[in-house]
């Protein structure tokens, strides 16, 4: 116990050490968070849900925080659901009229993706009718569209092409923004307001209406080429590239650890078979293997697991393990577990083993990121789990739809940030131990 | 520091007791040759698992057997004088047809007799033709594809690496010099960068220097149409090559550089280099002597480490950078299901492997005094 906070007061002492572990820390609150907010059955449905899901992103939208650094402002995503607002309805003769006002604030230096009003309307026979209108900050009124509803109708807005002649030829979203006197480019900013004109046919007839603005800026991460949030990919990313990295980098270590002390002291055969082993390991090529297993047996992310560690019982750090264990053989201390009569085992549990785990755990520790790293370098060749979102897989769909060659860094730097800090935090802390639990290092 | 003073290994000589010491030649030649008996057995052991797991019990010659059937279906169909056959004696000829050709390709065996076969067709990198497939001259021999593709991998590897081994000495035996200057600290603490995978530099690089400064490409490994000339040629590979090197180098040599500055720091301190050191020598023949000399069969074993770590990374990195090299093939040929091609590929990588191991296994042997080469232990 002692010698355990002597270690953490070693460690304490080197400031990125803290910067990692308090990274790791973090990482490790955003996967419980993560688990805990997003259930897995709820992200599997934000993430393969289907349109029905993402209706309300705009496609490759970049996070809205990227507005904090722009002077130009890209508009944000905003949603004005009918429900949430007073209805003006008016019983007539045969039906009933009724008025929504949907205000909104428009102070945004561009223009939206694209504007739409989404209807779902409850009558029997005879479709409710709508005339939509837009009263400008400047007092102009723009009639947007009069038709009738069906039990469920979408408007978008630039798809009509008498909004677009009445706005002399400007597409709609950005049209309705725009002042006709003057040649400016930029949209007029203030209160704009959007009414809804229904007239229904039927006494019980209601509709419900839904306006999206798609802007340029949705979520905290932006969305991608399928409107998905990339929210919840990479939230539920920092789970999953933990749990692999970490049972990967457990899985190898301890067994390599295991063999190479049981080579070297039983010496002999079963020391020759083992470095035989490692070496017909090591011109394994264990990329092309794992390709080809994700290929034609399965992508799940759990059975890559299994093949990496059964890969990696033999690694290449059997070599350096054997090495340490060969100098520490012949240490006196040993020689002298042996003259007092300590059997086989124990000598390989208690003396050999234990010496080697001021190595291990840097070891360990450093190898984490390298798994992390794995899963997504699987993800980017096309051999992603098939189910969960991941930061791997995250890079591949952004590379795969060009998100290079469109500008969209967002989609790629995000993940990529993650996992580059996921790897930093590991190292890091990993670099601190490799000093602290090396005897050898620590002169120096 | 009893451990270091129990280390005087380097200078005594181990004659181990009882056994002739002989010819210093002919014990380099026997150790080179048993590696090279020994390597070879490795790798025939890693190819013959490499069938084993490329089969996946028996699914690839599902797909082999669908295959004939359909073709040979689609020629009965296309053959006149099949029209006036009965249907039955239609489906029996099909039959002897399909028959015909699995027992050609070797379906009728069972598979233990046939992955040998298959086994001495793959070290012999023979393995006939693909399905779908072709290489850029238009051949469909998976050899033909393999010898196409190899040059543009070895290229970009053999550079990477021998620039990654020099300047990572170079500045390693500098650093150690300067122990706990402001380049020390700072290539400590950017050695965790090693972390990450080449390709993923690769990425950072192509949005910086490609997507956003436009001044080096994206991928590829010569302009399109490539260059006539060969001065230009030469040119634009090397603009090519820019990106993927940097990269390569960019995951591996902070890492390098640290681990290979903490030998050389070990080294130094011990007791020869401050005897050397009073004796007045200067820096260059201490590094180069007395410090660099010792160390080096420790740095070779770690590199040995890097370079197969960086093999292995090949197949994504040169599908990030489309690099038209062996690593980027076998990434297609899982797309198009083209066995031959993964198996070959995979024996290519393995030979590669083994030739490196080989090659720093004897550059070992020769720069360690304490490996007793030869003499049987």
């Amino acid at each position: 116990m002692a010698r355990f906070s002597r270690s953490l007061r070693d460690i304490s002492q080197y400031p990125s050490a803290i910067g990692g572990a308090l990274i790791i820390l973090f990482l490790l609150g955003v996967s419980l968070y993560t688990i805990i907010t997003i259930p897995y059955a709820e992200a599997i449905l934000l993430w393969r849900g289907g349109q029905d899901v993402w209706y309300q992103n705009p496609t490759t939208a970049q996070p809205t925080w990227v507005n904090a650094f722009r002077k130009e402002k890209l508009p944000e995503t905003f949603i004005i659901n009918s429900d949430d607002l007073q209805k003006n309805i008016r019983e007539i003769e045969g039906g009933r009229e009724i008025n929504i006002t949907m205000p909104f604030d428009y102070s945004f230096d561009s223009f939206p993706q694209e504007l739409t009003l989404y209807f779902t309307a409850e009558f029997l026979e005879k479709q409710p009718y709508v005339s939509v209108t837009l009263q400008t900050p400047d007092d102009r009124t723009i009639r947007i569209a009069d038709f009738a509803v069906d039990h469920t109708q979408t408007f978008i807005f630039s798809q009509d092409t008498r909004l677009t002649r009445r706005l002399n030829g400007l597409i709609p979203r950005e049209g309705i923004f725009l002042n006709p006197e003057s040649d400016s480019k930029t949209p007029i900013k203030g209160q704009y307001i959007l009414n809804l004109k229904v007239l229904t046919f039927e006494p019980n007839a209601n509709v419900q209406a839904e306006f999206v603005m798609y802007g340029q800026v949705a979520g905290w991460a932006g969305t991608d080429h399928q409107r998905r949030d990339l929210g919840v990919a990479l939230l539920w990313g920092t789970p999953i590239a933990l749990s692999f990295g970490l049972l990967a980098a457990l899985g190898t270590t301890v067994t390599t650890m295991v063999i190479a002390a049981i080579g070297v002291w039983y010496a002999g055969w079963l020391d020759s078979l083992i470095q035989r082993v490692t070496e017909v390991n090591l011109v394994l090529p264990f990329l092309s293997i794992l390709i080809m297993v994700g290929a034609f047996y399965s992508r799940s992310i759990w059975v890559i697991l299994g093949v990496t560690i059964l890969l990696g019982i033999f690694g290449g750090s059997i070599i350096t393990y054997r090495s340490v264990f060969l100098q520490v053989k012949e240490s006196p201390y040993i020689e002298a577990a042996r003259a007092y009569g300590a059997g086989n085992m124990r000598i390989i549990l208690v003396y050999l083993i234990p010496r080697i785990i001021p190595l291990l755990i840097p070891q360990l520790v450093t190898l984490i990121p390298t798994y992390v790293f794995l899963e997504a370098s699987l993800a980017v060749l096309g051999l992603g789990d098939p189910v969960l979102p991941t930061w791997g897989k995250v890079i591949t769909d952004a590379i795969s739809n060009g998100a290079l060659y469109q500008g969209h860094y967002y989609w790629i730097l995000e993940p990529a940030f993650l996992l580059m800090l996921t790897g930093l935090a590991f190292a890091m802390l990993g670099f601190v131990l490799d000093r602290i639990f090396n005897p050898r290092l620590r002169g120096v | 520091m009893a451990e270091l003073t129990l280390q005087p290994e380097a200078a005594v000589p181990e004659v181990q007791p009882g056994k002739k010491v002989t010819n210093p030649v002919s014990r380099v030649m026997r150790y080179v040759l048993v590696r090279i008996l020994t390597l070879f057995a490795t790798v025939i052991v890693g190819v013959y698992l490499t069938i084993l797991i490329a089969n996946m019990g028996g699914y690839v010659d599902e797909i082999q057997r669908a295959q004939i059937r359909e073709e040979a279906q689609q020629q009965a169909l296309n053959n006149p004088s099949f029209k006036s056959l009965s249907q039955e004696e239609k489906v029996k000829r099909i039959e002897a047809t399909v028959a015909l050709r699995e027992k050609r390709v070797g379906l009728d065996q069972p598979f233990a007799i046939r992955s040998f076969r298959f086994l001495k067709n793959a070290l012999t990198l023979n393995l006939g033709w693909t399905q779908n497939m072709t290489s850029d001259s238009g051949s469909k021999q998976v050899r033909n594809i393999m010898l196409e593709r190899l040059p543009a991998t070895l290229l970009l590897f053999a550079t990477s690496n021998i620039l990654l081994f020099f300047s990572s000495i170079y500045v390693a035996l500098a650093l150690s010099r300067r122990y706990g200057g402001w380049m020390d600290k700072m290539i400590v603490s950017l050695a965790p960068t090693g972390s990450a995978p080449g390709w993923f530099y690769g990425i950072f690089l192509i949005v910086l220097f490609a997507a956003v400064l436009r001044i080096l490409p994206y991928g590829g490994m010569v302009s399109a149409p490539p260059p006539e000339n060969s001065f230009d040629y030469f040119v634009s590979l090397l603009q090519h090559m820019v990106l993927p090197v940097v990269a390569i180098t960019l995951s591996t040599i902070f890492l390098n550089i640290y681990n290979w500055r903490t030998f050389f720091l070990i080294y130094s301190s011990e007791d020869y280099v401050d005897m050397a050191k009073a004796k007045g020598l200067n820096d260059r023949v201490l590094e180069r002597r007395y410090i660099l000399r010792p160390t080096l069969p420790n740095i070779i074993s770690t590199f040995a480490l890097t370079l197969i770590s960086l093999w292995q990374g090949a197949p994504i990195l040169e599908s990030v950078f489309n690099w038209p090299g062996l690593g980027g093939t076998i990434v297609q040929a899982i797309g198009l299901y083209e066995t031959p091609v993964i198996v070959g590929t995979t024996v290519v990588f393995a030979y590669l492997l083994a030739l490196t191991v080989f090659l720093l296994d004897f550059v070992y042997a020769l720069v360690d005094p304490r490996v007793k080469v030869g003499s049987g232990s």
